[in-house]
């Protein structure tokens, strides 16, 4: 099955290419292709991650109490979801199947810490620049440091955002990056009186930025509803976790999924079971597999996650101003889920705001200086450890042998679930923004935008060693073919 | 009155058959060093703690120490040569201090940080070292080992058990396990060994352990390793004189 402008329907090679390699202000390396003939009209756009990992099989063979540390080196910018959903899967291999008091609390006050700087990096550093300044202004004022000139208020309360969360990660992980606080069965510290004071002296700040973050982005959408309504728009299914009692939580809870007009999918999915709602799609021009609901099948089964996913899935957030913030989005959409792809940017500034008041609770929480750090159980051979990373739902999936080595790793990263959506969505903006028109850097930045909105982490996704279809082609100097070998 | 000589510039005292190693860890002063450990017989095979003594290069766990001697330890000179045999013992395994649960305890990456090395320089070997995980308390995890045969030494010469060698010569020299499988889970080896608790890197290692201790609050994230305090010495006695 292929999808409008993923396959040209024309002889690819009377056509032009054009691409944006790489894609800049994501993370991780990956590329967009456009294929144009004479009179510009677009034939086929697709979004390929042109890097290749394989974490997942350099992981069997490993002693599994190593894998939570090792894995995190998927990234740079999240390390903690994959240390943390790792981690949650490990506990069930040593028969954790709740760990105490002080390890969830540490656990979940790490990732919120996490939420917030990566919200905070994806907003005003990585999109800001197109939101303020216009997706085709000037390309060399495009960027963190245009910002710091014309908007210091803003870039300033960005940078101080991120340094918060990442100083709550430095206190339960042990570092800013890669820390090791997570452990299969629990954690391996606990926070002092004086710590958890010390981060409680600005956490109430942060909260107050968190609000203005919400407060910016809702006034972009007012000053331009047109744009931001409807750009890159992607009607999809949408998953993700809550808790069961339909809550906004990110660190732990039953899966749930909606269809694009909102009506429930799926709910109170055990996440141990994903493997049957969910199957893995390759395809052979990017590195990074097409996931999608199984019974749905794979053109109407893909889906979205993350922060708008998230905020529309949720019945409700526990948390009074991101809560506040959340009826008004939700009302916006006037009973219908949001689709637009600079929603996401709404959303995530609400999840932000979730983030640094639920660190302010948690600081008052005097479990967080308990001392039963670990606990264990009978031993298992098999543990999926699910997570909602700051881009989305994240699947860890183990299998131990009696040794302690690991025998089986599967990933679906959070990107890789919204890898069909990204396609959609720069389809959708290239039909829309370039069809026809002479290219210029501004108008492909459009697709970069669109791009951006999901805040992907395209080196995180990217892992299907042995899995991956190959194609090799032979041609000439004058690009005739040659040869072409397929490897299924 | 003992006899001493100077290391570095500075009187060692020391009694008559110690080695100048032996002298100068008694007197609190640090020559690096990674198969040499107090509490057996030198071996002299890593190089290095080779210091200068009158002008001539010897190891110091061998070379008896006399009085009057002039010993050159931390000099740029015998640093720099040091260096090098690092940057071989780390490009001749596979070292990924990011995700080792030893990093932190590990006298070959402490002794990395104490002497400066910054690049590994040569072109790493990546040997293909399968690990050994049957054992049901030990892992041994051979793609970290730099040969330093302190495990063969404290299973034969205080276990008394004989469960480690090492095969094969020049650059294949290996570490194996004396069993006829050559699996450790096929030999009397137990996790209470004195050979399970002194690897000065990460490949003898207690099961299920991995992470307990925090990175930042291990043994050479509290002190340099020339401060003297070993991992494996849990007492934290500092430097030790052959027992």
């Amino acid at each position: 099955m292929s999808f409008q402008l993923e396959t040209a329907t024309v002889a690819s090679d009377t056509l032009r290419r054009v691409a944006i390699d790489p894609v800049s202000r994501v993370e991780g390396h990956g590329k967009v292709t456009i294929l144009l003939d004479e009179d510009n009209k677009v034939h086929q756009v697709r979004l390929h991650i042109v890097e290749f990992r394989g974490f997942e099989r350099f992981i069997q063979g490993r002693p599994y109490w190593e894998v939570p540390v090792m894995v995190q080196r998927l990234c740079g910018i999240c390390p903690v979801s994959h240390h943390l959903a790792a981690s949650k899967a490990l506990d069930l291999i040593v028969g954790a199947v709740r760990v105490t008091p002080t390890a969830d609390k540490m656990r979940r006050l790490m990732h919120y810490g996490q939420i917030l700087q990566s919200h905070a990096l994806h907003f005003f550093h990585l999109s800001s620049p197109d939101l303020l300044f216009g997706f085709g202004s000037e390309v060399g004022r495009r960027n963190i440091v245009g910002v710091a000139q014309q908007y210091p208020d803003i870039a300033k309360k960005g940078i101080l955002l991120r340094k918060f969360g990442q100083e709550v990660i430095r206190l339960t992980a042990g570092k800013r990056v890669h820390g090791t606080g997570a452990v299969p069965g629990g954690v391996n510290r606990s926070l002092t009186a004086d710590e958890r004071k010390d981060l409680l002296k600005d956490a109430y700040q942060m909260i107050a930025w968190s609000r203005d973050a919400v407060r910016i982005i809702k006034e972009l959408h007012q000053q331009d509803p047109a744009l931001y309504d409807h750009f890159g728009t992607v009607r999809s299914s949408f998953m993700g976790l809550v808790a069961p009692d339909g809550s906004l939580d990110l660190y732990h809870g039953v899966l749930r999924a909606r269809d694009a007009d909102g009506r429930i999918l799926f709910d109170q999915v055990d996440y141990q079971t994903y493997d049957r709602l969910i199957t893995e799609e390759v395809k052979p021009w990017s590195y990074m597999k097409f996931p999608y609901f199984t019974a749905m099948g794979p053109a109407a089964g893909w889906y979205k996650v993350g922060p708008l996913a998230r905020v529309q899935n949720c019945d409700s957030i526990p948390t009074p101003f991101a809560e506040h913030e959340r009826r008004e989005l939700v009302a916006y959409g006037g009973g219908k889920p949001l689709h637009g792809s600079l929603a996401f940017h709404w959303a995530r500034m609400i999840e932000m705001l979730f983030a640094a008041e639920t660190i302010k609770d948690l600081l008052h929480d005097d479990d967080l200086s308990g001392t039963e750090l670990m606990t264990g159980g009978e031993r298992r051979r098999e543990g999926v450890g699910v997570i909602e990373a700051p881009r989305g739902t994240l699947f860890h999936h183990y299998q131990v042998g009696d040794d302690d080595l690991v025998t089986m790793a599967n990933l679906i990263v959070s990107t890789t679930n919204n890898n069909q959506a990204m396609n959609t969505a720069v389809r959708e903006v290239a039909k829309q923004y370039l069809d026809g028109k002479e290219i210029t850097e501004g108008l492909l930045n459009h697709l970069e935008v669109a791009i951006r909105a999901f805040d992907p982490c395209l080196s995180c996704a990217t892992h299907a060693l042995g899995k991956m279809p190959l194609e090799v082609r032979l041609v000439d100097a004058e690009g005739t073919e040659l040869d072409r070998k397929y490897k299924a | 009155m003992n006899d001493s000589f100077l290391l570095d510039g500075e009187d060692i005292p020391f009694t008559p058959g110690q080695t100048v190693m032996q002298a100068a860890a008694a007197a609190g002063k640090y020559i690096p060093h990674l198969c040499w450990h107090p509490d057996f017989a030198a071996h002299g095979s890593c190089k290095l703690c080779t210091v200068k003594i009158g002008g001539r290069f010897a190891t110091s766990c061998t070379v008896r120490a006399a009085a009057g001697q002039e010993v050159e330890n931390r000099t740029d000179e015998l640093d720099a040569k040091r260096r090098t045999l690092l940057q071989l013992l780390f490009v001749e395994g596979n070292h990924f201090c990011p995700s080792c649960e030893k990093s932190g305890d590990c006298a070959l990456q402490a002794t990395a940080y104490e002497l400066g090395m910054l690049t590994p320089h040569f072109d790493h070997f990546y040997p293909d070292r399968p690990v050994d995980a049957s054992h049901p308390d030990v892992l041994l995890e051979f793609n970290r080992c730099i040969l330093c045969e302190l495990c063969v030494r404290a299973s034969r010469d205080v276990d008394g058990k004989n469960v480690f060698a090492l095969a094969g010569r020049g650059t294949r020299s290996h570490l194996v396990v004396n069993s006829d499988t050559g699996r450790l889970a096929d030999t009397d080896f137990a996790a209470t060994d004195r050979a399970a608790a002194v690897c000065p890197v990460g490949v003898i290692l207690k099961k299920r352990v991995g992470f307990a201790v925090p990175i930042g609050q291990r043994t050479y994230d509290r002190q340099p390793i020339s401060a003297g305090l070993r991992a494996d010495d849990k007492a934290g006695a500092g430097f030790g004189e052959a027992g």
